[in-house]
């Protein structure tokens, strides 16, 4: 069933430009958080929220975060999205909605391919070598051991940790913040992906590597088919996207060109 | 304020769509898109696991380093550890407590020391699986990989422990006259299927903890009274003589004692088959392939709720 459809796509009945990429359908994201219940973190109201099991959330102190409500839309191939919207308006929670790392509470996300977050800190070990991290998160993010071979010199020229010293082989916990976060950027970006998500990333290390990063995001964005990236710096979504989407409260306040939800968006803010 | 709302309704319907008029799921099945998150066909899961299986054995030896790379002595203490762990279980069971029960000291001192290593296996197994996605929810939420990869990392990791720990077993094996021979080949079947039984609960344990993390309090308790009802320090049937058979036969049965008691059998010449219990084999086989299987599809099923917040 899969090749039909693949068949009808090749044989140009939808147009390439008009692909669908991400199509997310009402999409809701519920956090739990237990024992958040406000003032009440004791004993007693943990006990209590156990005893009372069979009843509500609500009842058991399970606080419920509504973090993205009833967002839809759809993506195209060769867009490049900038999400924004004010700290703690669901932006984070919805770009890891639709790489399929947070299950949608209801509504549903449908993709070409696997979308991917640039990012694999979680992955990397502060106590092992950054040389062990670059393999270690290569292969985390789905890499062969071939690929990483191939590209580790890359991934570490790139980073610039050897530029003052052979700092790759010490383990990671010596680096400065800096040399850190320059590392896992490094070692993020070092995959080609289908649908790229890129979180806040391009404000880590230095000027010369803000540069560096910059232009290796512009790269990635030409080999994958669809960009999404998060960012509080208007410049870079002004200079990146074509499309925005502004949310605020989890709720999609608007969707359109960039310039023209970037305008109403520094109105609203007051800028 | 009003203003911007109003704006913002009108601008949402912008963007105007090629395939107006379809839903969102007829527009995906259209264009071959597929649902986000969604679980993984059995044999399409056992696949991409076997597409991770560097990343699984690098992820358990990068832990196994990390564990000790800030202490002085550094990999040492991966030997230092269970040898120190053996020494006060000796001195406490088998010189304050005499649990060796009439077994003479250089057989009670291996069997102890075997039982100790390989309980211990299975236990921090465990312990490492209940955490083994509540503890790396930031790893399960920056990254795809079918999630079973966690929990068998750390089963591999507890392997890679328990082959250090072997070292030292050997060493007291031998110290105490007890040389290597054909039934020492005997090990490596039953670390196959312990470590396949391992798996299995750990993979159990780490859809359990995910749902709830509380297990990783509770479970130190659920373990300790295992270690003592499966005879790590003592001979079952010796000490449960007076008690009525049937208590000593389920005590024997049990997994964590079968797997013991093998290792033992291989290990210590006069530690013979009389000791085992009928048909330990098929016991020894049938709890990792129950458990294996069974851990492995049951982990499989929670496979898209793993890491909701």
């Amino acid at each position: 069933m899969a090749e039909d459809i693949r068949d009808e796509h090749t044989t140009g009945v939808i147009a390439d430009e008009h692909t669908p990429t991400v199509i997310a359908d009402e999409l809701h994201i519920v956090y739990r958080v237990n024992g958040a219940k406000t003032g009440k973190g004791s004993a007693t109201a943990a006990l209590s929220r156990i005893l009372k099991r069979g009843s509500d959330d609500a009842a058991r102190g399970v606080r419920k975060v509504h973090a993205v409500k009833g967002v839809s839309f759809v993506a195209y191939k060769g867009e490049a999205i900038g999400l924004i919207g004010s700290n703690g308006s669901g932006k984070s929670t919805l770009l890891r909605a639709i790489a399929g790392l947070l299950p949608a509470e209801s509504g549903r996300v449908y993709t070409h391919g696997q979308p991917s977050l640039l990012g694999v800190n979680a992955a990397l070990m502060n106590d092992l070598t950054g040389e062990r991290n670059v393999i270690l998160g290569g292969l985390a993010m789905g890499m062969t051991r071939e690929q990483i071979r191939e590209r580790y010199q890359e991934i570490v020229d790139f980073s610039g940790i050897n530029e003052k010293g052979d700092f790759i082989t010490l383990p990671m916990r010596t680096y400065s913040s800096g040399m850190a976060a320059r590392l896992r950027f490094s070692i993020a970006a070092a995959k080609d992906h289908d649908v790229l998500m890129i979180d806040e990333a391009l404000a880590t290390g230095d000027r010369s590597f803000q540069k560096r990063s910059e232009a290796r995001i512009r790269e990635l964005r030409e080999t994958a088919g669809t960009v999404f990236l998060v960012s509080h710096n208007n410049k870079s979504i002004r200079d990146t996207c074509n499309r925005v989407l502004w949310l605020e409260r989890g709720e999609l306040r608007m969707d359109g060109p960039t310039d023209e939800v970037i305008k109403e968006y520094e109105k609203f803010t007051g800028k | 304020m009003s203003e911007t709302t109003h704006d913002g309704t009108v601008a949402v319907s912008a963007p105007v769509s090629p395939d107006e008029g379809l839903t969102a799921a007829q527009l995906a099945v259209r264009n071959g898109l597929t649902v986000s998150g969604a679980r993984p066909s059995l044999v399409e899961y056992v696949r991409q696991l076997w597409d991770r299986r560097h990343f699984i054995l690098a992820f358990s030896r990068a832990k196994l380093t990390a564990q000790y790379s800030q202490a002085k002595l550094g990999q040492l203490w991966q030997v230092a550890t269970p040898l120190l762990n053996a020494a006060v279980y000796f001195f406490i069971f088998g010189v304050i407590l005499n649990a060796s029960r009439g077994m003479p000291k250089d057989v009670y001192i291996p069997f102890l020391v075997t039982g100790v290593f390989v309980f211990t296996f299975t236990q921090s197994s465990v312990m490492a699986g209940v955490r083994a996605i509540s503890g790396n929810l930031g790893l399960v939420r920056a990254l795809h990989f079918p999630r079973a990869s966690l929990p068998i990392s750390f089963a591999l990791q507890q392997l890679q422990q328990l082959l250090f720990s072997m070292v030292v077993l050997f060493a007291v094996a031998v110290g105490f006259g007890h040389y290597p021979d054909l039934s020492w080949a005997l090990i490596v079947p039953v670390l196959i299927l312990q470590f396949l039984f391992n798996t299995g609960l750990a993979l159990i344990m780490a859809r359990a903890g995910a749902k709830t993390p509380d297990l990783a309090q509770l479970m130190p308790f659920v373990m300790r009274t295992w270690m003592y009802a499966s005879g790590v320090m003592f001979s079952i049937p010796v000490m449960l003589a007076d008690k009525p058979q049937w208590l000593a036969t389920v005590l024997q049965w049990n997994p964590a004692a079968i797997y013991m008691d093998l290792m033992r059998f291989a290990l210590i010449d006069e530690y013979g088959a009389e000791n085992l219990p009928d048909h330990v084999w098929a016991a020894a086989g049938g709890w990792a392939a129950l458990f294996a299987l069974g851990g492995f599809v049951y982990f499989w099923k929670a496979e898209e709720r793993y890491g909701r917040g």
